[in-house]
């Protein structure tokens, strides 16, 4: 333990060394998110602007805030001046910035996006003060985007491993007792109380048990879970050792997907750094508790999310879901005891032991306490990774945070494939786990995808029983052949191919489906097409009766033309056309053959977006035609 | 020939023989070749001492293996429920147009790859396009071209 003590306080001074640093420092966000915005090129500019200018400042590259829509960030923090942080940075900007700050000191107030002061600072308000960022609770967030994940110090010295510590003083059931009283459920979706799992394991005979953190993050539309282990990834780790205390485990696993490279390096990192401070291996701080970890790449099945098919994929066998019980807490990995716990359930178990279970249930509603994060995506203006007190409505999300759709709001999607599709009026629907279960959707792992006019229901629906169907393992008939089936009769609806008794065949198989399949994976399945059918039977009743698809999206129902009014005759639209479904000599206006056209986008894009251009090709209903 | 027999010799012998190691020998594989091929399959069941059928049943699995040679860049179009409301699946009709191939294929010249993925995890870009390691978020069917030009 005085080892501990010792690495805590060098951590600490090195913190304190650093916020208190003579020489400017640079943090720049370069989590996946923020690469894929650009901020290679950022940090590149930033280096180079630095040594050209022999301006002596230091760049500290973090995890994400959140804030993704206005990736890349860059704060900068000189002069006794508040960290000052400046969004949507490009190289360019980045130069001007740096030169303007810190060789003028000028901090170009309104270019800045906000500071990270207590007080009131020059024009520039606070960051938290964000319309994006004032209506979060953050928690398990906490560390992202403020310390370099990849330097185990800078976790120590903001309580990192301080859970583990005073968990290390309890014994294991005080410390599964103290989660119990968190009222913790789990955060993969299914909403389990952690407590449970843990105390169902701990209490089975045998010696050897498992724990496994459950990284496959295989919902199309969440990144909860990368960008907490990009960004903060010993807050998982600590919970991993925290939950295989308590449960008496020795040996854990991380599995992770495979198209998250970025986040297994950081874990790989964070591994060894915790075996130089001694938080892993034997004797963990001095005391009886031993325990190693290691890193299972997932190789892409979306059914390994379910617990026994994840347990398969590490046998090394097809990821299949068996029958339960036995439950894995019971009978699991090679037949011994083992907790699968999902990455955000573990992330938070540190902060629950640190502060005490009664701090975590000041957040949240009875029954549904602590908070929770979802990825904010799809039409809506600002999108990214919130965390939020669970009971928060729906509309308060989208509209306080997400500042709400360009065009007019649809539908909200909760729980990815396996959850339903929430109409305007159930807005003011709290997030709850069974809140949301009572209106045909679930809570999920925390994808939130908002749709405005310009998404067709019907599509969405097809789309998602189509990853289903390709993700279904194939183990039993309902999910195999009852969501093909499924599928064909969307495909038909949306090509216009079939007439309105298609409804009740598909709600039939729907409800079949769901009763009938043996996973969760099939369970869940068929609540996109109910809930659509439940909220937006009418736009069902157009694709099939008018043929009409009101939001123009599905393709069997629209159909390309030319305004010749609005045609500037440019050619440009003839150019990218890949079918010469376009003519018509410069300066005139142009003709579009419907019966070569292949809808593939390229001329109405081109038309809408060229300068020269007249914004002239629209999409519209065939029936108008 | 020979050269082909070593790489999968230190593959090997970093696993234990023990059918759990599986699918970490096979990611490991592919990581080397790009792709699992028979004779790849063949030594692998020698040495884990199950059988070819075993390990084709999990590998193919997992959408993660493929059984066909990689081209000089690899093409992943983000069919992510995000993407797919930003116009993903448009994206990944117009690559199999230009490149003529159909997803988990080569082009003849072997310059591109195409695969479709789940979610690459920037929903706030989409729609999203990887290419080798290079992401490109907001990506639009003219753009596309631009995109493709970049790599040989």
């Amino acid at each position: 333990m005085n080892n501990f003590e010792e690495f805590v306080t060098k951590s600490k001074k090195e913190w304190d060394d650093l916020l208190k640093s003579d020489i400017p420092l640079i943090y720049l966000g370069t989590a996946s998110c923020g690469i894929a915005a650009g901020a290679e090129d950022v940090k590149e500019s930033i280096l180079t602007t630095i040594e050209k200018n022999s301006i002596s400042a230091r760049l500290v590259e973090v995890g994400c805030i959140g804030t993704c829509y206005l990736e890349p960030l860059m704060d900068v923090s000189a002069f006794g001046n508040p960290r000052i942080s400046y969004g949507n940075v490009s190289s360019m900007q980045a130069e001007k910035i740096l030169k303007k700050y810190l060789l003028e000191q000028d901090c170009l107030p309104k270019t800045a996006l906000g500071h990270f002061g207590e007080d009131s600072f020059d024009g520039i308000p606070n960051f938290f003060d964000h319309p994006m960022l004032k209506p979060q609770v953050r928690i398990v967030l906490k560390n992202c985007g403020f310390i370099d994940p990849t330097n185990i110090n800078h976790y120590l010295a903001r309580n990192g491993y301080q859970g583990l510590r005073k968990a290390l003083q309890l014994s294991p059931e005080e410390v599964i007792e103290e989660v119990a009283d968190s009222g913790l459920r789990g955060r993969g979706g299914a909403g389990f109380p952690t407590a449970k799992k843990w105390r169902i394991c701990r209490e089975a005979p045998d010696e050897t048990k498992y724990i496994i953190c459950n990284a496959d993050e295989g919902d199309p539309g969440a990144y909860m879970n990368r960008l907490l282990i990009e960004s903060d990834p010993h807050a998982v780790l600590e919970g991993m050792l925290i939950a295989a205390y308590a449960i008496g485990a020795s040996k854990g696993f991380i599995y992770i997907r495979a198209e998250y490279p970025l986040a297994i390096q950081r874990l790989r990192n964070a591994i060894n750094q915790m075996e130089t401070k001694e938080l892993i291996g034997e004797n963990i701080l001095g005391s009886d508790f031993s325990f190693n970890i290691h890193i299972k790449e997932g190789a892409g099945a979306f059914v390994c999310g379910e617990e026994t098919a994840l347990i398969h994929s590490i046998e090394g066998e097809r990821g299949m879901p068996q029958t339960r019980p036995p439950f894995p807490a019971v009978s699991g990995l090679n037949g011994k005891p083992t907790v699968i716990n999902n990455v955000e359930t573990l992330g938070t178990i540190p902060h629950i032991i640190r502060n005490g279970s009664e701090w975590y249930r000041q957040y949240g509603v009875d029954g549904n306490y602590g908070t929770k994060t979802f990825s904010l995506v799809g039409k809506i203006r600002r999108t990214g990774l919130i965390e939020v007190p669970l009971g928060t409505p729906l509309r308060k999300i989208i509209y306080d945070i997400g500042g709400g759709t360009l065009k007019t709001f649809k539908a909200v999607q909760t729980g990815g494939p396996s959850g339903g599709c929430i109409p305007e009026e159930l807005l003011d629907t709290p997030v709850t786990y069974e809140d949301l279960a009572a209106i045909g959707s679930i809570m999920g792992s925390g994808g939130l995808i908002v749709m405005d006019s310009d998404t067709c229901v019907v599509d969405l629906a097809r789309y998602f029983l189509d990853f289903i169907q390709k993700e279904s393992c194939g183990k039993c008939t309902p999910c195999r052949v009852g969501t093909r089936h499924m599928v064909e009769v969307l495909e038909k609806i949306c090509k216009g191919l079939i007439d309105a008794k298609a409804l009740g065949e598909l709600e039939s198989l729907a409800l079949m489906v769901k009763s009938t399949s043996l996973c969760g994976l099939g369970q869940t399945a068929p609540n996109p097409v109910l809930t659509t059918l439940r909220y937006f039977r009418p736009e069902y009743v157009q694709h099939v009766v008018n043929m009409y698809c009101p939001a123009l999206v599905c393709r069997g129902l629209i159909e390309y033309s030319v305004t010749p009014e609005k045609c500037t005759g440019c050619q440009r639209c003839v150019s990218v056309c890949p079918t010469g479904a376009i003519t018509g000599p410069r300066s005139e206006p142009h003709n579009l053959d419907v019966s070569k056209c292949i809808k593939c986008r390229a001329c109405y894009e081109i038309c809408r977006f060229d300068a020269i251009a007249g914004n002239a090709i629209v999409i519209r209903s065939r029936e108008e035609a | 020939m020979e050269n082909w027999n070593l790489i999968i010799d230190s593959v090997l012998k970093k696993y234990s023989v023990d059918s759990s190691n599986l699918i970490p020998l096979l990611q490991d594989i592919q990581n080397e070749f790009g792709y699992i091929s028979l004779p790849v399959v063949e030594r692998i069941a020698d040495y884990l001492k199950i059988t070819e059928n075993k390990i084709y049943g999990v590998a193919s699995f997992f959408s993660q293996f493929r059984f066909t040679p990689r081209g000089r860049h690899s093409i992943s179009a983000c069919l992510g429920t995000a993407c797919h409301v930003c116009g993903g699946e448009i994206l990944l009709e117009t690559l199999e147009r230009e490149l003529e191939v159909k997803p988990g294929e080569c082009t003849a010249d072997m310059r591109f790859d195409l695969n479709r993925v789940a979610c690459l995890g920037c929903c706030a870009l989409a729609p999203v396009l990887k290419v080798d390691g290079d992401i490109y978020g907001n990506v639009t069917v003219i753009k596309l071209k631009e995109i493709l030009a970049k790599y040989e």
